[in-house]
């Protein structure tokens, strides 16, 4: 992974200025080729690709919903509970409606308001102007969150979050706002579709032009940094039988000679573009290497994108890779030599036969034996998201939709998941979050001695003084309104059972469980005592001693299976 | 709490405290010999808070003896033989034969009985009058933090900001058993650390790892309990501390609370200056079978008090061992006593007041109140009345036992009540402090025997010498007076030349003198 000279430097006090907390620095090395997981509980798992024939009941229900939105609640349960699991994906693998675009909300943070854009009215087509990228990309990322806090129940939103992942800018790097809005609409209008598509698209777009100095790729001074990541990490990747060559990285990078910004729709009104440069391009032929079958791409200029594309696209590693990814992502961080023959080598090849258009792909891992594995259903961590938005969303907590209060109600959860290690938008380097690549920590790299102790503050936060918003505002989580929606909160059996369903990865031991009943029952013997407690507030629920019984028990007994280990698995 | 408590990075760097320096700043010579002599123990004074959940009931606990019939009369299905309770010298009351050590200790002057403890217009459910009890708010008042809570505030209005701090870098309160309970609920932060069962601190002290499944999510488990772990904020002062003590007394088996006060021994000796520590023991609720048909002296009821009682005597003789035992003081309490009437399935329903006990070596001993008054008239709806407000208890031990002042203990204790004597050596009243009927000190300046004569109290009686930097430098006398009236010599030839303070606690009397070593 080359160092990338940076573009937006003269920006840096800027960019500190809006990053308030530090971007965890994990250190990433790629330079190791992938070898099998060793692991012998996954040694001992051999199912594959074929269609997933078991009882599809509650359990497999929020696995499923679990890993493929950002957190789930009650309601999203019920709606989806009964159904067999192709009608429940047919559901969840669509596009949702495209929302509005991120407006100027940031005047609060800024001595004077952005004199291009009126406050509420979008800035996405408004003219660079040094002092508002930082708020607009702010904004940006708060937008993103907000979308996320609002998604219907579609696998949509991860998607967005695994292409952002897997093809990374960091925004803060790209420091301008309306380049950091086309990309992440790039992502969202074809998190769904075809991969090449997307990969083409990529190439092309202004911040991706600019994060990895394509822009200033050209015959004269050439740039390695997006031809190399297009092949490492993009689409080939390290793979065993990945064997690209430097010569590989160089040729590719006079291929993409001469595509650069249209400065003018950067520093102008207008939505930014990309185009191709003659002048600029590199017209010698590129020889590739054996591993590309010797390929010549004949110096032709603008068409030669395509011909490398296909050039990648037809090598199988391509489709490997993003099985792999796919798989890292959506079903367990190690891939054992079982799983690389029964599930990714099907899917790499379900993803060449529909050239490579990805939904069927994703259909058939969400819908295989392997998925639904009980070894497998709960043995991730959850990142950030999946955590704190997971929460947010279990408890039923309000999202703030319009102006300012919009804006500090998600840049709050924006820094609060950036102190858990995953600032959205910026991830720490272009290989994407370690957590998805580096081993053998992968996921567990989530869990740090101050993560650990943050992530337990956010959630007693929510329910003992509320999560901090601003200096005026905290949010409580509405637990009486939680509890409401449970089917039999009154039994406090039934009620641990089922919010540990959807809090916790794995159902906790008898022994803890135990220890959270005596909270609920202030160590009484006989269920009967939380029952009355809540019946009785619920018989008269103006009433605010009958109130405090229930809340004074339920506070810390939610506290307590929120501080279990069995919270942070997915 | 601030936002920094948030987004703060913590540094959980965990730095020594520096007791000795903070003692060695504070003047000796500057205060009072009152002072003077409090300041060994300032620093260093425990409660142990023991919840009998449930609901204890007293009658059977302490047993009114003015009016045996009348209790066998309204008590038939759980009342014992008069002949089978433990008889108290003197006293018109006595224990339930399963409270063989808390005789002993109330014999010694160690234990205190406090009758009749309740509030005004009492609540019957489990969980509210736990709240009260917990939250020391009136009976239709909702308050919903602790007062040990709201006293660790008002000691500490930072935390947990930037806990643990150089100065007090221990947890303020540490709570075992069910856990989490109002108890030390502040106004926004929870005070205490939570030690969910003994097994947990256990494998907190061993570093041993809890039982995860057998699965690639255990894997994954076991790593995040790990970091969990390792990320306890006070998790490495607390091992740290149990880690210096590796003998202690032997405490009975399969006694759950003896398992919890064995721990706080431990950390009590291996220094952590935890001022407060909760521990409970549960099935207090005996509706029914709290006795035995055939023997009404056995049954859970008897059971418990069995466990109540070794574990206390435990306890004592534990810190004792270690050398703690000026320096604890527990006291029991539940939500509630139980009914006057019993019921016909040998059980008793939920009543009203009941007795308490404080022990340790500094309570005053003795009891306070008089026993309750049982008529034989009394119906199922009948309580027995209260004498004192449990909140008297906790302000006379948070003034006497912890110097807390004025507004430290209204915040705690929300109001201003009575307060009742209960430390032996404590600060209450002026009138504790007339000098001792007849008190000789000869001679003084003293270069070898020094003689002293008075008349002392009915109890226990020490005699102990102070150094001005409030260190004891020996003990003269422990037990009980030889003679109605006192007459004893001892050599102080091998003591260095200066002055010394000179303490005789006797009864509810303090008294203390200068003396001149030559």
């Amino acid at each position: 992974m080359g160092e990338f000279k940076l573009k937006a430097r003269q920006f840096d006090h800027l960019v500190k200025k809006y990053r308030k907390v530090p971007p965890v620095i994990l250190g990433g090395d790629l330079s190791e080729k992938t070898s099998f997981a060793s692991n012998q509980r996954i040694l001992q798992i051999n199912s594959g690709l074929d269609s997933y024939t078991g009882a599809f009941g509650k359990a497999q229900l929020i696995h499923l919903l679990k890993r493929t939105l950002i957190g789930i609640s009650k309601p999203k349960i019920d709606a989806f509970a009964g159904q067999p699991l192709d009608a429940v994906l047919d559901q969840i693998l669509r596009y949702d409606p495209n929302p509005d675009p991120p407006i100027n909300n940031y005047n609060g943070i800024v001595d004077t308001p952005d004199p291009d854009v009126v406050a509420g009215e979008s800035w996405v087509l408004a003219p660079y102007n040094v002092d508002y990228e930082g708020p607009r990309t702010v904004s940006l990322k708060a937008w993103h969150i907000r979308n996320i806090l609002n998604q219907p129940p579609t696998i949509h939103e991860k998607m967005i979050f695994f292409w952002h992942n897997l093809l990374p800018v960091k925004m803060f790097d790209v420091f301008v706002g309306k380049m950091n809005y086309t990309y992440l609409q790039m992502l969202r209008e074809n998190a769904l579709g075809n991969y090449r598509t997307m990969i083409r698209k990529l190439t092309l777009d202004p911040a991706m032009l600019m994060f990895l100095n394509g822009a200033s790729n050209n015959a004269e001074a050439p740039d390695e940094n997006y031809a190399r990541e297009l092949q490492e990490l993009f689409c080939i990747g390290k793979g065993l039988n990945a064997n690209f060559t430097e010569g590989d990285v160089r040729e590719a990078a006079k291929v993409l000679t001469g595509w650069t910004i249209a400065w003018n729709t950067v520093g102008g009104s207008g939505k930014p573009l990309s185009y191709f440069e003659p002048d600029l391009h590199d017209f010698s032929d590129k020889q590739f290497s054996a591993f590309y079958g010797n390929t010549v791409i004949p110096g032709t200029g603008a068409q030669e994108l395509d011909q490398l594309l296909d050039m990648i696209f037809e090598n199988q590693e391509t489709a490997y890779y993003l099985a792999r990814r796919l798989y890292n992502f959506f079903v367990y961080s190690d891939i054992s030599a079982a799983a690389e023959a029964n599930v990714i080598g099907p899917l790499a090849g379900l993803i060449r036969d529909n050239n490579y258009d990805i939904l069927p792909a994703v259909r058939a891992l969400l819908s295989s034996e392997h998925f639904y594995e009980a070894e497998l259903m709960g043995a991730s961590i959850k990142n950030p998201l999946d955590y704190l938005i997971g929460l947010w969303k279990a408890f039923g907590m309000p999202v703030e939709n319009y102006g300012v209060e919009a804006f500090n109600q998600q840049t709050s959860m924006l820094w609060h998941m950036a102190e858990l290690g995953l600032e959205i938008g910026d991830p720490p380097s272009v290989a994407g979050w370690p957590a998805y690549y580096q081993k053998p920590q992968y996921d567990k790299s989530w869990i740090t001695t101050d993560s650990i102790v943050s992530r337990a503050q956010m959630g007693d936060s929510m329910i003992f003084w509320g999560f901090w918003i601003d200096e005026n505002t905290r949010e409580m989580a509405d637990l009486i309104g939680f509890l409401e929606m449970l089917d039999d909160p009154g039994n406090p059996n039934a009620m641990i059972q089922e919010v540990s369903e959807q809090l916790l990865g794995i159902t906790p031991s008898d022994n803890q469980i135990t220890d959270i009943k005596s909270i609920l029952l202030s160590g009484q013997e006989n269920d009967y005592y939380w029952t009355s407690a809540w019946d009785n507030f619920q018989q008269d629920k103006g009433n605010q001693q009958l109130r405090a019984i229930v809340m004074t028990r339920l506070r810390p007994a939610i506290q307590r299976i929120m501080h279990l280990g069995e919270n942070h698995l997915i | 709490m601030k936002r920094r408590s948030f987004l703060r990075h913590a540094t959980h760097g965990v730095t020594i405290p520096s007791i000795l320096s903070a003692l060695g700043g504070t003047s000796a010579y500057g205060g009072s010999l009152e002072r003077l002599l409090r300041l060994t123990n300032d620093t260093d004074k425990v409660l142990v808070l023991i919840y009998l959940n449930g609901g204890n009931d007293g009658l059977n606990t302490v047993v009114p003896l003015n009016d045996y019939s009348a209790l066998n009369k309204v008590r038939p299905h759980v009342v014992m033989p008069e002949n089978s309770l433990l008889s108290l010298p003197g006293e018109n009351f006595a224990f339930h034969p399963a409270l063989k050590n808390f005789k002993s200790l109330y014999l010694e002057n160690r234990l205190q009985v406090i009758h009749s403890v309740g509030y005004p217009d009492q609540n019957f459910s489990h969980f509210r009058s736990t709240d009260i009890w917990m939250s020391a708010s009136n009976s239709n008042e909702l308050v919903t933090s602790g007062w040990g809570g709201r006293y660790l505030e008002a000691l500490h209005p930072d935390y947990p900001d930037a806990y643990p701090t150089a100065d007090f870098s221990d947890p303020l309160a540490i709570e075992l058993g069910h856990g989490s309970s109002l108890l030390f609920q502040g106004s926004e932060a929870a005070m205490s650390m939570v030690i969910n069962n003994p097994n947990d601190f256990y494998e907190l002290v061993n570093n041993e790892e809890g039982e995860v499944p057998d699965s690639l999510a255990g894997q994954k488990l076991a790593y995040v309990n790990l970091i969990a772990r390792q990320s306890q904020i006070y998790g490495d002062t607390v091992r740290a501390a149990a880690e210096k003590v590796t003998n202690q007394r032997d405490y009975p088996d399969d006694n759950y609370l003896a398992n919890q006060l064995k721990i706080v021994s431990r950390l009590i000796a291996g220094g952590l200056r935890t001022p407060l520590y909760m521990v409970s023991i549960g099935g207090f609720d005996t509706h029914d079978a709290q006795v035995t048909q055939s023997n009404h002296t056995i049954g859970e009821h008897a059971t418990l008090l069995e466990q109540l009682d070794t574990a206390v005597m435990a306890f004592m003789q534990d810190l004792e061992f270690l050398g703690l035992d000026d320096r604890v003081v527990g006291l029991t309490f539940s939500e509630f006593g139980r009914r006057i009437v019993s019921n016909a399935s040998l059980g008793t329903d939920h009543g009203s007041a009941a007795p308490l006990f404080a022990f340790g070596n500094a309570v005053r001993g003795s009891s306070l109140g008089s026993v309750p008054n049982i008529t034989g008239d009394e119906t199922y709806e009948d309580n027995l009345p209260m004498q004192y407000d449990f909140r008297q208890v906790y302000r006379s031990l948070l003034h006497q036992w912890f110097d807390a002042d004025s507004s430290t203990m209204n915040h705690a204790t929300i109001r201003e009540f009575d307060e009742l004597p209960i430390i032996g050596n404590g600060v209450t009243t002026s009138t504790d402090r007339t000098t001792l009927d007849g008190l000789k000190i000869f001679p003084n300046p003293v270069s070898t025997f020094l003689q002293l004569t008075f008349t002392p109290d009915r109890g226990h009686l020490q005699i102990e010498l102070f150094n001005l930097q409030g260190q004891k430098v020996k003990s003269l006398w422990n037990g009980y007076p030889n003679d109605f009236r006192f007459q004893e010599s001892f050599n102080l030839a091998d003591l260095q030349g200066g002055f010394y303070v000179l303490q005789i606690l006797t009864g509810n009397k303090r008294q203390s003198v200068k003396i001149l070593k030559q």
